[in-house]
């Protein structure tokens, strides 16, 4: 045996970067193996969050599952709740009646302009910019009243549900989204004018972590992130649920796939949001916002008054629940993140035998190593804002 | 009376009355520097800022101070104690030493010496002893990156902060802070020197830590930087000499750009103003710009602040300062020629 001399060179040091960071957006915690100032290494850890989501809906009725999907990705719940709702009707059969479904996409819609804003601004407030941050939590504000109107609470919404939205829009709503759909456009001008042209924001977020869209494809991004990389990809063109076909948007793409190209696909996806919006306001009618089957769908109050069989009704929903018939099913959604895929697997019982989330970030998040690498300290902390994640959903 | 002044002792009480009476204006200065900072830069980001304690939170200093006192202070295990205390007191003193020299009005400084403006950068370049010692001494990895990033950001800054004020000087020809205020009675600096002006300017945002050059604190970054560990009167100690340089820095652009003291609209009504108020006017103005920056632009990254100062401030204000020698001598218009 020849001897082989090893030579190990020691020349890095490591930082806990989180779980308590400023910076590491929720309970993140990152090993970084750092040359000086750069990045040689990012190493993250993730479950610190973790809540067993998937096994603990094992044991619920499907309708007591859809609060668990609000506290997935928390900053835009609604659009969590989309994909659990869609898979079960998948499942069971049953289509959302027409104004449920305009009116899912609406609060799908105002979910993504929520999520983009807290991304484009807590992604500002990495980088030190503080202002855009307030002025995104002003504007988000005004939506999550919205939330509130129609559902009762401002994150935790439980709204849609299998086959169409726990109620209506109060009245007059319609009109108070209307005016707001005039009036956002101009506060995300406001908002660029604060970031889009700054030279210290350009240096900060052009060519860092840039990422091809091959390598992108590869490891399994979605949603705006792979959007930034050029390739125009996007579930609610390439497979449209709901009222997806009937409205007009355009699906922005960038093309170096680079941090700042990622700020400006969310910007603009913002704007073809409230185009959304507004179309759908347009083409929305009244009607039932559920399903009239009583098997999926509590019966009226009034009905409960007089007729037996509707008390009956309402009793097995709320202990029992619906039974769904055995099958299986992986649907989708284009969520403000990227793809949140839920794969349902029904065996004939009112509970699932077995849900498991795809969460959008988790794919975003194993390329941090990737994209940080001989960037600096600073950049980091850029990219980490630049992917958006969320622990909620990554660590379930 | 005036003949007890003359007296050995009475020079000591003098001085000491007229430091005290520089220092308790300054440090409530501080103070309200806090509290005009969290107001500007609420209005700017929509919202109200301090409101609760006292008459539209004017009593919030106060109440800040107060928690600060009452902290523990914690050192940490692995600290070098004695280096860990000692790192606020320079910070502080240092920003607290170098307003000797300031003179707010005609002749009035603690201390007119003739070679003020030289105390004064010695004086500040002294000051990235406590933030390195700060950052050594805690012996944390994010207060010594911090450490680093200041010590190779003031050095940065100090080079083309120098030849802005060499500068200045070549066209004053003294270095006694009153005689550049009183160099500038017909014009002042800021117009012919306005690039000097900006430069130093923006030296001045990095030579104090503040945003976009907040790195060295780099809070999304480092956390805290220099002063992570810090907590009770010795983190109040760091701010309150951040504070006190940020006002500092105000001052010395003041008297080197914007005519001190001297009134900007030099007839009837206006020259009949006091010196100090229009001193502290214009001191107030270079305050809200920091402000303002802060709230409205990211921080820079570490190797792009150090590019912009080796790259482009120092050619620029080496540069400029040849052209200004050039200019002075062609035309005769050096002092004490």
């Amino acid at each position: 045996m020849p001897s082989v001399t090893k030579t190990i060179e020691i020349d890095s040091h490591t930082i806990n970067f989180g779980p308590q960071h400023p910076a590491a957006h929720g309970v993140l915690r990152l090993i970084l193996e750092m040359d000086g100032e750069v990045v040689t290494r990012a190493d993250p850890h993730i479950g610190l969050l973790h809540r067993g989501t998937e096994k603990l809906i094992e044991y619920k009725s499907y309708m007591q599952s859809v609060p668990y999907f609000d506290r997935l990705d928390y900053v835009s719940p609604m659009a969590c709740e989309y994909a659990f709702a869609l898979a079960t009707e998948t499942l069971l059969g049953i289509t959302a009646p027409e104004r449920a479904q305009w009116i899912r996409m609406i609060f799908a819609e105002l979910t993504r302009v929520l999520n983009h804003l807290l991304s484009v601004a807590s992604f500002a407030l990495d980088c030190g910019a503080l202002t855009p941050g307030l002025w995104g939590y002003e504007e988000r504000e005004k939506l999550l009243e919205f939330h509130e109107a129609a559902s009762g609470a401002r994150f935790h919404a439980n709204y849609f549900r299998p086959g169409g939205v726990a109620k209506d829009m109060p009245a007059g709503m319609e009109a108070d989204l209307a005016a707001w759909c005039a009036e956002f456009p101009k506060f995300v001008d406001k908002l660029e004018s604060l970031l889009t042209g700054n030279r210290i924001w350009k240096q900060r977020v052009v060519d860092i972590g840039v990422i091809s869209a091959a390598d992108a494809l590869a490891w399994g991004f979605s949603g705006p992130n792979l959007r930034a990389c050029g390739v125009a990809w996007d579930l609610r063109r390439a497979q449209p649920y709901d009222k997806y076909a009937e409205v007009e948007f355009d699906v922005p793409v960038g093309l170096h796939g680079d941090c700042y190209d990622r700020y400006l696909v969310r910007i603009a996806e913002m704007r073809e949001s409230v185009k959304i919006v507004s179309q759908a306001l347009a083409k929305i009618k009244p009607g039932p916002v559920k399903v009239q089957d009583t098997k999926f769908a509590p019966p009226k109050r009034a009905d409960m008054k007089h007729s037996m069989e509707a008390l009956i009704h309402h009793f097995k929903l709320y202990t029992e629940g619906h039974h769904v018939p055995a099958g299986a099913t992986y649907t989708v959604v284009e969520a403000p993140k990227g793809e949140f895929g839920v794969y349902l697997v029904a065996d004939g019982t009112n509970r699932p035998y077995r849900c498991k989330i795809r969460p959008t970030g988790f794919s975003h998040l194993q390329v941090l190593d990737k994209l940080s690498r001989g960037h600096m300290l600073a950049d980091v902390v850029a990219i980490i804002g630049s992917i958006d994640i969320v622990f909620g959903e990554i660590d379930r | 009376m005036m003949a007890f002044f003359d007296t050995d002792l009475g020079i000591v009480i003098l001085t000491l009355l007229k430091s005290l009476a520089l220092i308790v204006p300054l440090l409530i200065g501080v103070a309200y520097l806090t509290y005009a900072e969290r107001k500007v830069m609420g209005a700017i980001q929509l919202r109200k800022g301090p409101n609760i304690v006292g008459p539209f939170g004017l009593a919030q200093p106060f109440a800040d101070a107060l928690k600060m006192m009452f902290k523990e202070t914690i050192i940490p295990a692995g600290s070098d104690r004695i280096l860990f205390m000692m790192a606020p007191m320079i910070t502080f003193g240092l920003a607290v030493v170098a307003w000797a020299v300031i003179p707010v009005n005609d002749h009035w400084a603690i201390a007119n010496i003739n070679v003020g403006i030289l105390y004064l950068l010695a004086i500040s370049s002294l000051g990235v002893y406590g933030i390195i010692i700060a950052g050594w001494a805690s012996n944390s990895k994010y207060a010594f990156l911090g450490a680093m990033r200041s010590a190779a950001q003031m050095v940065s800054y100090e080079v083309s902060m120098g030849f802005v004020i060499v500068t200045v000087l070549i066209c004053v020809g003294s270095l006694n802070l009153n005689d550049i205020v009183m160099a500038q009675r017909h014009i002042w600096f800021a117009i012919p020197l306005f690039p000097m002006f900006v430069v130093f300017f923006i030296s001045g945002l990095a030579e104090t830590n503040r945003a976009p050059f907040d790195l060295a604190e780099g809070e999304t970054e480092i956390v805290a930087g220099f002063f992570v560990e810090y907590s009770a009167m010795s983190f109040a100690l760091f701010f309150l000499g951040e504070y006190a340089n940020m006002i500092l820095i105000s001052a010395t652009t003041t008297i080197l750009f914007l005519g001190g003291w001297l009134s900007p609209i030099p007839f009837a009504p206006f020259i009949w103003v006091p010196g100090v108020i229009w001193f502290l006017l214009k001191l107030f103005a270079c305050l809200f710009v920091f402000i303002w920056v802060r709230a409205t632009f990211p921080r820079y990254r570490y190797d792009q602040l150090m590019a912009l100062g080796w790259k482009v401030f120092l050619p620029l204000s080496l540069g400029y300062l040849v052209l200004v020698a050039g200019v002075l001598e062609v035309f005769g218009w050096l002092p004490n020629a």
